[in-house]
């Protein structure tokens, strides 16, 4: 093990730089499991810890990340009027998503992991692991445009506020990854909101938007690196110039059915593209095979609770069907089952809110929080005026709630253990 | 009932899809889809009846007293039943708790054949293994002194009438002490020839409960009796609700106590009596309902007992866990426990006028050249026990009890007071590239990360790496899959991090003891050392008062 003894021979010294050192510790411990043994208490451990536990959520997202990469390209390209078959010009398309989302994967782990490692050193514990998901997680639910600086912030505001200032990992109270997308929410409404956003990079007068006539902007990395490899390997390239069609919206189905009916979104989408997930949107919320995949991957191996997916589900045909009796507004009579596909309900159900940390901890209280999401959920998204979608709002909504639910699931538990007792005790005397 | 309500709102819940059904198909050719939602609906209505009128006849079942005997009354077969295979026959038509919660952890190294003498030449009683024992107790005998197995060595200053006896015959060769001046073990070399402090016998037909509590104490096998909660050595003043006795234990590599309890049925019996004299209540022998292990006759056909069997993974085997699904405890019910081997000791004060503190102890692990059963007495030497008999080219750990609640010893020092288990486990003081992400050899684990689900009959070859590093609480649900009790064990531990008195007492502190709580800590993922914070709770309540 001549990799080991050299890393132990690096080791920087605790006391001079603690910096340093929680920095080599994190990066080593990744590379090497830590040689501690048990002390008093079991003498066997599980083989299971976080590490393994949250690298497993990360696997279940990589569907979504091929995906997402490949549709920001894809939608890119619908808007142009250009390659608008699923598989024309794949690698045009890959390339394009991957100059539009490298930047943000880096750029979330940068400001998400430095503040961690900074918070790790000033306090002098090791580095946590509760990143790794936060950090693979935002970048997929963020708009492809959204510019670096507010995301940027936006991460620094979810993880200095969210998480270190409640304690560090498995101490939050709101999911992390919710949390960053909802400053962007309400701190920039005006630069990420309406139907613009949802597809990159178009510039009209400065302005980022996705409305006819506006110019697809290339910078070097399209018109220099990938159009000079694909010219090479004789490949489709990058044009530059190309404007968006006319007629083209780039509207989210949401978009369309907070404004209109289900016909008027299915003029627009068939419901199999929103299923394919071929459609403005998030990064990584569209594919709907990518996310079962996900899910499915995470109950199998046990690491979310399918009782909070399940509850969720449930919660929002509920919600669906009361909707379709009701029928006040167009919105309201889309066929309950459509809402699943619609927006993004199965990732935030799948991926946020069977958060561990931040949902309900008692097996009773995961029903319960599943189902309210789903049914809170669905309110925000049909009967609010202001934003056609509500998993955001609904998951953290029910985050503030968990405890709560726990809270009473437990004094049930006590009442019954009183209960149990009482009867026994009045049975011996 | 609460089916029903199910029910019932899977009617509305089907009625309003269908009228929102009738009112989107405007033309014919859709009108199946609400005959079919009318007959689906047109059934659950009939189930609901069903289910009323079944509920109604459970109701009367249960007021005019017929239910007592565990029969059903129900009209439906129940699902336990439909899916659960059929008991082994020797358990007849009795009840039988069945668990799905809790893990055997299978391991290389089990002891089988028959049980051998040991030549161990050293005993010792430690104060330490009795929970709540002041540090120094008043030591009677000095070194130099010659003593009869039942001699008194020590007794408890706050509680002088309890008194702890010698086990072998002997020498006292070593008061030893440890930090602070406590003492640590009471060492004696033992004689040849066993020799036993006669007791007079004693008249259990005629006797008092207040004498044959005296004779106990005075015999030295009053600290064999435990009383829950807590974990402590029973207060001869009190009389408990129940006595509880588990024949079976469910821990890895945990000795087959079937072995132990052969040519020792006499004596298990007049334990048996003995133990209740002692309740108000009643004996309640845990029995082993698990395919395969049937019971010795011994525990089987126990007279003036009550039985109670129960099937399932570890820890199924725990008193504790056998108290709570029969009758639970708090901090004024209490409850005794005695484990099997105890049983016969206190048996044989009673037949034979001695105190034979003689264990069966199972020598088990993987680093064992022979994994074995012996005849020895308590507090047994561990390198007598062991010598020759560890695999030379590793480090090993040797464990005094399971490798999930024991602990660790040198060869130096003894077996804990209670213990009839020595387990060796390799130490595990490795880093490990990657790990956490691909581990190379196999490690037992309840994650459907590791393929080990594939192979349920797979015997592991554990080390103690800890495999990762604490962290706080971040998963859920994972102590409550492998306890079988109605207890949130991670808010109780919780409850206890942050003092919280009263939740302590209503999340079931009181039930649990360190063994109970050890398939938690193993499954732990943030690696918590739970059986300390436990201890820790109990502590504090029994500060309490």
């Amino acid at each position: 093990m001549a990799l080991l003894d050299f890393l132990k021979k690096i080791e920087p010294d605790k006391k001079k730089s603690p910096f340093l050192h929680t920095l080599f510790d994190g990066f080593f411990t990744f590379a090497f499991s830590p040689n501690a043994t048990t002390k008093g208490g079991v003498h066997i451990r599980d083989g299971m810890d976080l590490k393994r536990t949250m690298v497993h959520v990360v696997l279940a997202l990589q569907l979504c990340y091929v995906f997402g990469t490949y549709n920001i390209g894809h939608q890119h390209f619908v808007a142009l009027g250009m390659h608008t078959g699923f598989v024309e010009a794949i690698h045009l398309k890959l390339a394009y998503g991957l100059i539009q989302l490298l930047p943000i994967f880096v750029v979330t782990h940068l400001v998400g992991l430095g503040i961690e490692f900074w918070y790790a050193a000033k306090k002098g514990h090791a580095i946590e692991e509760g990143f790794l998901v936060s950090g693979a997680l935002i970048p997929l639910i963020m708009p492809p445009d959204i510019p670096i600086w507010i995301l940027a912030l936006s991460v620094a505001f979810a993880v200095w506020i969210g998480k270190e200032a409640f304690g560090g990992t498995g101490m939050n109270i709101l999911n992390i990854a919710l949390l960053a997308r909802v400053f962007v929410f309400f701190a920039y409404p005006t630069t990420i909101s309406g139907d613009h956003v949802w597809v990159s990079t178009f510039m009209d007068e400065g302005v980022v938007k996705a409305a006819a006539g506006s110019v697809a902007e290339y910078g070097w990395w399209h018109t220099g690196f990938f159009n000079g490899l694909f010219e090479w390997m004789g490949l489709d390239t990058f044009r530059a110039g190309a404007t968006v069609v006319d007629g083209y919206t780039g509207a989210t189905p949401l978009g369309l059915a907070a404004k209109g009916s289900w016909a008027d979104v299915t003029a627009v989408y068939s419901p199999s593209q929103m299923w394919w997930g071929a459609i403005p949107g998030s990064i990584g919320e569209m594919c709907k095979p990518a996310i079962i995949f996900g899910a499915v991957f995470l109950i199998a191996t046990g690491i979310a609770s399918w009782r909070i997916m399940l509850g969720a589900v449930i919660g929002c045909a509920t919600m669906g069907l009361i909707l379709n009796g009701w029928g006040a507004t167009e919105f309201m009579l889309i066929p309950w089952y459509y809402q699943f596909i619609m927006g993004s309900f199965m990732f935030a159900v799948v991926f946020m809110a069977t958060d561990p940390v931040t949902a309900a901890s008692t097996t009773r209280g995961k029903w319960i929080y599943g189902f309210l999401i789903g049914f809170v959920g669905l309110i925000i998204r049909v009967l609010n005026p202001a934003y056609p979608e509500g998993w955001m709002l609904a998951i953290l909504f029910m985050n503030v709630f968990a405890p709560l639910i726990d809270h009473y699931v437990l004094e049930g538990n006590m009442t019954r253990r009183a209960k149990r007792l009482a009867a026994i005790k009045s049975t011996a005397s | 009932m609460k089916n029903g309500i199910l029910k019932a709102s899977f009617l509305v819940f089907f009625l309003s899809f269908a009228f929102t059904a009738s009112a989107q198909s405007s033309g014919d050719s859709s009108n199946y889809l609400l005959y079919g939602l009318i007959a689906i609906a047109a059934l659950i209505l009939i189930a609901v009846i069903l289910q009323v009128s079944d509920n109604l006849l459970r109701i009367e079942a249960k007021q005019l007293g017929a239910d007592k005997s565990g029969e059903s009354f129900s009209l439906f077969p129940s699902f336990s039943k439909m899916f659960t295979p059929a008991a082994p026959d020797y358990v007849g038509e009795e009840p039988v708790h069945r668990f799905t919660k809790g893990h055997d952890i299978l391991l290389e190294g089990a002891a089988e054949g028959a049980i051998e003498d040991a030549e161990v030449n050293t005993f010792a009683i430690q104060p330490k293994n009795f929970i709540g024992m002041s540090p120094i107790p008043k030591v009677t005998v000095e070194v130099g002194d010659n003593v009869k197995a039942g001699d008194i060595l020590f007794f408890d200053k706050k509680r002088p009438e309890v008194k702890y006896a010698a086990p072998v015959s002997g020498e006292v060769i070593a008061v030893n002490r440890a930090e602070k001046r406590s003492i640590a073990e009471v060492v004696i070399l033992k004689d040849k020839d066993m020799q036993y402090r006669s007791i007079e016998s004693f008249d259990l037909a005629n006797g008092s409960r207040e004498e044959l509590v005296n004779y106990l104490l005075e015999g030295g096998a009053w600290p064999l009796i435990r009383q829950r909660p807590y974990n402590v050595v029973a207060d001869p003043s009190e009389t408990p609700v129940n006595i509880f006795v588990s024949t079976f234990d469910s821990a890895p590599l945990a000795p087959n106590l079937n072995l132990v309890v052969e040519g020792q049925e006499a004596a298990f019996q007049k334990g048996l009596d003995v133990l209740n004299q002692l309740t108000g209540g009643a004996v309640y022998l845990g029995l082993d309902a698990r395919t395969g292990n049937e019971p010795a006759a011994a525990f089987r056909n126990a007279s003036g007992v009550e039985k109670q069997w129960f099937n399932g993974p570890h820890p199924s085997g725990n008193v504790g866990i056998q108290i709570h699904h029969t009758m639970p405890v708090d901090a004024q019910m209490k409850a005794w426990t005695v484990d099997v081997q105890g049983v016969i000791t206190i048996g044989k004060l009673l037949l034979e006028g001695k105190y034979d503190a003689s264990r069966v102890v199972v020598i088990a692990g993987a680093e064992f050249v022979e994994p074995k059963y012996v005849r020895t007495y308590q507090g047994a030497n561990i390198g007598d026990l062991v010598k020759d008999n560890t695999k030379a080219d590793s480090k090993v750990r040797l464990v005094s009890g399971d490798l999930l609640s024991g602990k660790q010893k040198s060869a130096e020092q003894y077996l804990d007071f209670f213990d009839d288990q020595l387990s060796s486990i390799e130490e595990g003081d490795y880093y490990e590239m990657f790990g956490w992400l691909v581990p190379i050899a196999p490690r037992p684990s309840i994650s459907n990360t590791f393929p080990n689900f594939l192979y349920p009959d797979y015997k592991f070859t554990p080390d103690t790496n800890t495999h990762g590093e604490k962290r706080a609480f971040v998963v859920t649900g994972q102590y409550e899959s492998v306890l079988p009790m109605d207890i949130y064990p991670q808010q109780l531990m919780k409850s206890i991090l942050v003092n919280d008195f009263e939740r302590m007492e209503g999340l079931g502190i009181y039930e649990l003891v360190e063994e109970d709580v050890a398939l938690c800590e193993f499954v732990c993922t943030s690696k918590q050392p739970l059986q300390a914070i436990l201890r820790e709770g109990l502590d504090a309540m029994q500060d309490q008062g």
